[in-house]
């Protein structure tokens, strides 16, 4: 296969390596690990990080970052509830606005886009730092999430909209088609497409860029609308596989997917990295998850391990580029 | 002072330096001479402590010395003044004179009082009109670089070593520099002085080094050689003295800028660039001079769409007038610029060739949501080949690549847009003698096609080895427009200067 360039075809090898080291050792250590039930399990527990892993990876590449994945995956997921339970009630007449399924959905996705629309308005419009942007998006989305479901949760939704969450299709779990298409946009995006250059070469050198004719105000936005719009995705699976919008669903979300993005190798200060890179990323912390409980390791260490996990990639990321 | 006998550097697969040998001598400058490449920086850090595995003697007073890092050649008074700075922008001049190496009450308190006592003795030693507590961003470059010698200074260092120190600073700037590199050279120091500059290394240097492809190709004194002599040493071969433009130019303007003038971004009622007018005729070099601070780069910035809203004036290309608000409006106008600094403006180095060459011609490669991969791959070879880039191909990372072959990548990324008029912002700055010839060529060329170009240069040799005609800059203003058979260094330099003198 061609690669962008050469780098990143190494990098992509150094996750891939790790993960089969990480299987080998856990289907050593639990007879359980190494089964057809509990790889599907593993994907479709992973499904929902790579969406918003793979918003997240567009972002970083353009050295951007965006903390509001999950509120903004919160916020999505209840109005898709909402709308599809409650639908808008109109008080002067008494009755309200019913929404089809598809509407309700739709209806996620355009607040996904818009919220990431606002971030990226806010970045390039008033120079706001992306980190402090999507910071204050968290804080507002997730208070939006509150007043929108009062702090309860929304459930009772349908048998039809578990599907998407629960069913299966040709096989395969509803979500992991959903993230596999997820991957293969995504993967056209950044290596077939001149906004996929675009993103690359604002992340490398955005003087350069913007010199080359490029319209960085344009592409950020872009980028940043795609993210949202990637964990409205991620808040509508969410929802739909527990039958229930939780006012809290996506708590820290962000953490897990800026770690995939960087155990896949993608360079926080944008400009390097790949699609691959990051979903191999997102199996890994999977993975890492799935091993841990089936080995009866406490929550809490588990969630040790992944931070040494993310320290780990790093470093090694750090000690590579160095060698070049 | 300090002596190296055989210095030897390998790198994997390289022969950086190869059986290097040389003396500094106390109160004298000597000039280390040679092309990019030529091992000149590797030289600089096995003296200042950065390498340790190399082969060979450096024996300094006598004795012979290993230095485990830079602090440690510091401490025994071997500085180096890199060509970037190294001070903090938001401290003041003191506590950046002091950084690392703070002086204290008993209490292991900051002695401020101290600091300051010696800071001012340093400060008017070197005749820097500034106060200790004036933060460094606040400086001019060439104060912040007498800052940068004084740090060296506090250390009682006795061998000096400047890398490039030139290259940022006005004319005026460098004239002070010298002065304090005599007043160091009297007290007994001994000054290493690199840079590409030769006419200032025969106004400054007594001694010089050549290195040519990393060995020490020979060393003498100043006196007893010649410009053409020390360029052919460090070429190794003759250099053909570039011969002035003759050619007769119809007149087809290309290019018609008209009354442009541009706003300074802060401060009010300040202007950068006063209506400015200038035609570039279909095929014509029009080389564009003045000093630092003249308006040279706002010029090209502002013609090519960069400071919209700020500058105002009017625009034609090939007859039409247009009305360039951004770079897409320019190069839609079949405007190009090649800017001055490759590294920061003009390539992404982590991207390769190809992506870095096709970056402004992407709309019209993609098609349905697809880059056509052949045809760009069939429009980077041929201008690998056209321009003689030295790569082992399209996919190789524009960082890995020398300074000449990175300038021609950024030329060949405009090319491609095919434009009428390209704008270069001092083309060879930081590249060797040799790839320079070549890229005066390459402009010779281009021009030949019928491209109208402007160039901005410092380099009066350059301009005048170049330009069909000469525009010369002072504050922001066109001071003189000279045909380059009229031209000398004198009138220029005369426009140039303009009303700082009168």
């Amino acid at each position: 296969m061609k690669t962008l360039n050469n780098t990143i075809s190494v990098e992509k090898l150094r996750p891939l390596i790790a993960l089969f080291l990480l299987c080998v050792v856990l289907s050593l250590l639990s007879d359980k690990f190494l089964t057809v039930n509990n790889a599907w399990n593993v994907m479709r527990q992973i499904s929902v990080n790579i969406c918003i892993s793979v918003g997240m990876t567009l972002i970083v590449l353009t050295s951007g970052i965006d903390l509001s994945v999950g509120s903004v995956l919160a916020l999505c997921g209840a109005v898709t509830a909402g709308l599809l339970k409650n639908g808008i009630p109109i008080e002067a007449t008494n009755t309200y606005v019913g929404f089809t399924l598809l509407g309700a959905i739709l209806a996620g996705l355009v607040v996904g886009g818009l919220l990431g629309f606002f971030n990226g308005w806010v970045i390039t419009k008033f120079k706001v730092p992306p980190f402090v942007a999507t910071l204050a998006m968290l804080t507002i989305a997730r208070g939006l999430t509150m007043l929108f479901t009062k702090g309860f949760p929304i459930s009772g939704l349908g048998k039809e909209f578990a599907f998407i969450g629960t069913g299966w299709f040709w096989g395969m779990p509803i979500p992991v088609w959903i993230s596999l298409i997820v991957i293969i946009i995504a993967f056209w995006l950044t290596t077939r497409t001149k906004i996929g250059r675009y993103i690359y070469a604002i992340g490398g050198n955005e003087k350069a860029a913007k010199l080359s004719g490029i319209n960085i105000k344009k592409v950020k936005i872009t980028v940043y609308v795609i993210a949202g719009v990637l964990a409205a995705v991620g808040g509508i699976m969410v929802t739909s596989r527990l039958d229930s919008a939780q006012p809290n669903a996506g708590m820290s979300f962000e953490l897990d997917s800026i770690a995939a993005v960087v155990i896949g190798g993608t360079s926080l200060s944008g400009g390097r990295g790949a699609i691959l890179g990051t979903v191999l990323g997102a199996i890994i912390i999977g993975v890492l998850n799935n091993g841990l409980v089936l080995l009866n390791v406490s929550p809490f260490w588990q969630q040790v391990v992944k931070g040494f996990v993310i320290l780990l990639a790093v470093i090694i990321d750090k000690a590579n580029s160095k060698a070049e | 002072m300090l002596k190296a006998v055989g210095i030897t550097k390998r790198f994997p697969g390289v022969l950086a330096l190869d059986n290097v040998s040389f003396e500094f001598e106390p109160g004298k400058v000597t000039a280390i001479i040679g092309e990019n490449g030529a091992g000149k920086s590797t030289l600089m850090k096995i003296l200042s402590g950065v390498y340790q595995d190399y082969e060979g003697q450096i024996l300094y007073k006598d004795k012979e010395v290993k230095f485990a890092n830079t602090k440690a050649a510091q401490e025994n008074g071997i500085v180096i003044i890199h060509q970037e700075l190294n001070l903090v922008p938001w401290l003041t001049v003191q506590e950046n004179i002091f950084l690392g190496r703070e002086m204290t009450t008993w209490l292991d308190t900051l002695d401020k009082k101290q600091m300051r006592l010696k800071t001012e003795a340093l400060l008017k030693k070197l005749k820097l009109n500034v106060k200790a507590d004036d933060k460094i961003a606040d400086l001019k470059v060439g104060q912040q670089q007498v800052v940068e010698i004084a740090k060296a200074l506090l250390y009682d260092s006795e061998v000096i070593i400047m890398d490039e120190p030139t290259s940022a600073i006005s004319e005026g700037e460098v004239e002070v520099l010298f002065k304090i590199i005599e007043q160091l050279r009297l007290e007994g120091k001994a000054i290493v002085y690199i840079s590409h500059k030769l006419d200032e290394l025969f106004k400054i240097a007594d001694n010089f080094v050549v290195l040519r492809d990393g060995k020490s190709i020979e060393s003498g004194q100043m006196k007893n050689i010649n410009h053409d002599q020390l360029i052919q040493k460090m070429v190794g071969r003759e250099i053909h003295k570039l011969e002035r433009s003759t050619r007769v130019l119809e007149n087809n303007p290309i290019l018609t800028v008209q009354n442009l003038s541009l706003k300074h971004p802060y401060s009010k009622g300040k202007m950068l660039l006063h209506d400015i007018n200038l035609e570039l005729n279909k095929g014509e070099i029009v080389g564009i001079f003045g000093l630092m601070g003249a308006g040279r780069t706002e010029l090209l910035e502002s013609i090519f769409g960069l400071n919209n809203g700020r500058a105002s004036g009017n625009i034609s290309v090939d007859g039409k007038p247009c009305n360039i608000k951004t770079v897409t409006d320019a190069i839609n106008n079949k405007l190009a610029l090649v800017p001055e600094d490759r590294k920061h403006d003009g390539l992404v180095l982590g991207l390769d060739i190809r992506t870095n060459m096709t970056l402004p011609i992407l709309n019209k490669l993609e098609k349905f949501g697809f880059i056509n991969r052949k045809e760009e791959k069939k429009n980077v070879e041929k201008y690998i080949k056209e321009l003689h880039i030295k790569t082992p191909g399209d996919k190789q990372l524009a960082g890995n690549l020398s300074g000449g072959n990175q300038q021609k990548i950024v030329i060949a990324k405009w090319l491609l847009t095919q434009p009428l008029v390209i704008m270069l912002d001092e083309p060879t700055r930081g590249i060797d003698i040799h790839a320079k010839t070549e890229i005066y060529k390459l402009i010779k060329q281009l021009a030949a096609t019928g491209i109208g170009i402007l160039m901005v240069s410092s380099e009066l040799p350059e301009i005048l080895a170049v330009s069909d005609r000469v525009l010369v800059m002072c504050e922001g203003a066109i001071t003189a427009d000279i045909k380059i058979e009229n031209a000398t260094e004198d009138n220029i330099l005369k426009a140039a200067i303009g009303s700082l003198t009168a």
